[in-house]
C-alpha cells in the first residue's frame, strides 16, 4: 500500500511540475515541463500493469496463466513505445526552439517579448 | 477485393512512397513530384474500390501478423473509414497536384525540403487512424500524422509559421499526453485495447470503478476536441491554418476531420447505447460545446481580417456542425453530419487553393482584406462566388442539403430551438463575412498592370487542383441522393455496432502458407 501511495504522489508532483512549467511564457520552460509531463504519463502507464514485484512476465507450465500468478507485460511493451515518440517529439520541439529562437532573438513562446507587440503579419 | 491485403494497402502505399521520394528528391526532383502525384493517384483509386467493398454493408478486418483480435492489432474496414479514406485521396491529390503548379514564389513544393515525403507520410498516419481497430494503434497513427505536419506547417519557412509551429507542436503534445491517460486508464481498467473488446467489456465495469471510466471516456473526448477543434480548445486551429502554405493548409483540413471521425467512432461503439456507467457520458457536453463552436465561429469569420483566416473559421465552423450532429446521436443527425463532411472538406480545401492562387497578383498585400490591383478577377470572383455560395450553406449546394438534413433531424430533439438558432444565425454571419470579403477584394480592386498579370498568371497544376474540388463540390450536388442514402445507411451501421465488434473479434486468422515449427525441425 504505502508503495502505491508514494507512486502515486509521485505522479501527483511531477504532473503538477510539468503542468505548472507548460504554463509559462518562455519556450525554455515549457520544453521541460513537457518533458516532465511525459515521465508522469510515461511512469503512469506502467503502473497500469499494477504494482507487482518479482511476479513473471512469461507463462510457465507450473502456474495457471491468470494474472493474478504473472506481471501484465503489455503496459511495458506500451511504454517502450511511449518513451520512443516522446523522446522523438521532445528533440523536434528542441529543433523548432532554436530555429524560432535564431530567427526573432526571443525565447517568448509568442516570438517577441512582452510590450514589443506581435508583429501583425499573417502572411506567407 | 480477393485479395485480403487491400486494406493495408492505403498505410504501406504512402509509406513506400514517401521512403522512395526521401531517396528521389535531391537528386531528381521532377521525378520526385511525378511519383508523389502517382502515388496519390494510385490511392485514390485504392480507395475507391475499398469503398465499393464496403457499400454493401459488410465491415472487413485485417489481423496483422496473424493474430486473433483482441491480442494481436486489428484494422477495420466499415462504410465510415472507406467514406474518410475516399475524402482523404480526393483532397491529397488535389493538393499534391496544386503544390505541382508554379506560383510567384517559385514551385510550392520547392519552397522547403521533403515536401513530398513528409506530405506521404502524413497520408499514411491519416489512413492508419481511419483504419484501425485499436485504441493505442490509433494513438501511435496519431503521432505519425502529428509529425509529419510539423513539418509541413514549416514548409516554406518564416517567422510566422515557426511562431504558429510552437504553439501547435507543444499544444499537440500536451493532447498526447492526454490520450496516454485516457488510454493507460482504460487499459487498466479493462485489460483490453481493442476497440471492439473494450466495446463489449466497458458494460461489465463494477460500479466502484464507474468514476474513472467515465472519467477516462471523457478526457479520450477532449483529446480527440482538441483534433477536432471544438470550443474551448480550438485557438491553435486559425493560426496554424493561416499560417501554413495552401496546399499544406487544403491537406490539414481533413486532419480536423479525423477528430470528428474518432468521437463519432467511440461515442457509438464504446461509449454509446447500453455501455452501462459511460452510456451518453459525452453526448450532453458535446452538443452544447459544438453550438458555442458554430458560434464564436461565426463571430471569428466576421472579425478576421485576412482571407486566410476567414476560410479557417469557416473550417471552425464545419468541425461544429460536425459534432453537433455526432453530439445529438440520433441516425438522423450523424448521417446529416456525415454528409455535410464531406461537402465541407472539399470546398473548405478548395478555398484554401483558390485565396492563395488569387492574392498572387496582389503584391504587398497579400490576403488581406483591403483594396489592391487583381489580375483576372472575372474569373476568381466567379469562382470565389460559386465556393462562397457552396461553404455558407446556400442552395443549390451540398451544405444546403446537409444543413437542411441536419435541421429536419433535429426537430424531435429537446435541444432543437437551440440548434436552429445556431446554425441559422452562424450560416447568416457567414454569408456576411463572406459577402464583405468579396465586395472588398473584388468590386474594389484596381485592374493590375500587364507585370502583376504576368506574375499571377495561374499554372496549369492549380488550375487543375482547382477545378478537381469544384467539380467534387458540384458532384455532391448531382449525386446528393446515393451520398445521402450511402451516409444513412453509415449512421445506422455505427449505431447498431453489433457488425463491427463481430467482425473484428470474430475474424479468423489466416491458415499458415509453411510452417515454421516443421521447417525448423527439418533444419535441425
Amino acid at each position: 500500500m504505502s508503495m502505491e501511495l508514494l507512486l502515486a504522489s509521485g505522479l501527483g508532483v511531477l504532473t503538477a511540475a510539468g503542468v505548472w512549467l507548460l504554463l509559462r511564457a518562455r519556450v525554455f520552460d515549457v520544453i521541460v515541463g513537457l518533458t516532465l509531463l511525459s515521465y508522469a504519463v510515461n511512469v503512469f502507464i506502467f503502473l497500469t500493469g499494477r504494482v507487482r514485484i518479482g511476479a513473471p512476465p512469461i507463462v510457465d507450465a507450473g502456474r495457471a496463466p491468470t494474472l493474478a500468478n504473472y506481471a501484465d507485460p503489455l503496459p511495458q511493451a506500451l511504454v517502450l513505445t511511449a518513451i520512443v515518440i516522446s523522446f522523438a517529439m521532445t528533440a523536434l520541439i528542441l529543433v523548432i526552439a532554436l530555429r524560432a529562437n535564431a530567427q526573432t532573438g526571443s525565447d517568448h513562446v509568442d516570438g517577441a517579448e512582452p510590450g514589443e507587440g506581435r508583429a501583425e503579419g499573417q502572411g506567407p | 477485393m480477393n485479395w485480403a491485403h487491400w486494406i493495408i494497402v492505403p498505410v504501406v502505399l504512402p509509406l513506400m512512397a514517401g521512403a522512395l521520394l526521401l531517396l528521389l528528391e535531391r537528386e531528381r526532383p521532377a521525378l520526385a513530384a511525378r511519383l508523389s502525384l502517382a502515388a496519390t493517384a494510385l490511392h485514390l483509386l485504392v480507395a475507391i474500390s475499398l469503398a465499393a467493398a464496403t457499400a454493401d454493408g459488410t465491415v472487413h478486418a485485417y489481423l496483422l501478423g496473424n493474430w486473433r483480435a483482441p491480442f494481436g492489432i486489428a484494422l477495420a474496414l466499415d462504410r465510415l473509414s472507406a467514406l474518410m479514406l475516399l475524402l482523404t485521396a480526393l483532397i491529397a491529390v488535389a493538393s499534391v497536384m496544386y503544390a505541382c503548379g508554379r506560383g510567384p514564389r517559385g514551385r510550392h513544393d520547392e519552397r522547403g525540403p521533403h515536401f513530398h515525403a513528409l506530405f506521404q507520410f502524413q497520408l499514411m498516419g491519416l489512413n492508419g487512424a481511419f483504419l484501425t481497430a485499436d485504441l493505442f494503434n490509433l494513438f501511435v497513427f496519431f503521432e505519425v500524422l502529428l509529425i509529419a505536419s510539423y513539418g509541413l506547417l514549416l514548409h516554406g519557412a518564416g517567422v510566422v509559421r515557426l511562431r504558429a509551429s510552437i504553439h501547435y507542436v507543444v499544444f499537440n503534445l500536451t493532447g498526447s499526453a492526454l490520450f496516454l491517460i485516457a488510454v493507460s486508464t482504460l487499459y487498466g481498467l479493462t485489460g483490453t485495447l481493442s476497440m471492439a473488446d473494450l466495446a463489449q467489456r466497458i458494460p461489465s465495469i463494477p460500479a466502484e470503478s464507474a468514476g474513472l471510466l467515465q472519467a477516462a471516456a471523457l478526457l479520450l473526448v477532449v483529446v480527440f476536441g482538441v483534433k477536432a477543434a471544438i470550443f474551448p480548445l480550438y485557438f491553435w486551429l486559425t493560426d496554424t491554418y493561416g499560417a501554413a502554405t495552401a496546399p499544406v493548409a487544403a491537406l490539414f483540413v481533413i486532419m480536423t476531420k479525423v477528430g470528428v471521425y474518432c468521437i463519432a467512432r467511440v461515442t457509438t461503439l464504446m461509449f454509446g447505447a447500453d455501455a452501462g456507467p459511460v452510456s451518453f457520458v459525452v453526448e450532453p457536453w458535446l452538443s452544447w460545446l459544438a453550438l458555442a463552436t458554430l458560434a464564436l465561429a461565426a463571430f471569428g469569420a466576421l472579425a478576421a481580417w485576412h482571407l486566410r483566416r476567414l476560410v479557417a473559421y469557416l473550417v471552425l465552423a464545419s468541425a461544429g456542425m460536425l459534432l453537433l450532429g455526432v453530439g445529438l446521436g440520433t441516425a438522423g443527425t450523424i448521417a446529416a453530419s456525415l454528409f455535410y463532411l464531406v461537402h465541407s472538406t472539399v470546398v473548405a480545401a478548395a478555398l484554401f487553393l483558390l485565396v492563395d492562387s488569387m492574392v498572387a497578383s496582389r503584391g504587398e498585400a497579400g490576403d488581406e482584406m483591403v483594396p489592391a490591383p487583381l489580375a483576372s478577377a472575372g474569373g476568381y470572383g466567379t469562382l470565389y462566388f460559386l465556393l462562397a455560395v457552396a461553404v455558407a450553406g446556400l442552395p443549390p449546394f451540398g451544405g444546403f442539403i446537409g444543413k437542411s438534413m441536419l435541421l429536419v433531424a433535429s426537430r424531435s430533439e429537446p435541444l432543437a430551438v437551440g440548434v436552429w438558432t445556431a446554425v441559422l444565425l452562424s450560416s447568416l454571419g457567414i454569408v456576411v463575412a463572406l459577402a464583405r470579403a468579396g465586395s472588398t477584394v473584388f468590386w474594389k480592386a484596381a485592374p493590375a498592370n500587364a507585370m502583376q498579370t504576368a506574375a499571377a498568371q495561374a499554372s496549369a497544376p492549380e488550375r487543375g487542383a482547382l477545378a478537381l474540388l469544384v467539380g467534387a463540390a458540384c458532384a455532391t450536388v448531382v449525386a446528393a441522393g446515393p451520398i445521402a442514402s450511402y451516409t444513412e445507411a453509415t449512421a445506422q451501421q455505427l449505431l447498431d455496432r453489433k457488425g463491427y465488434i463481430a467482425a473484428v473479434l470474430g475474424a479468423e486468422t489466416a491458415p499458415p502458407a509453411w510452417n515454421p515449427r516443421a521447417d525448423m525441425k527439418k533444419v535441425k
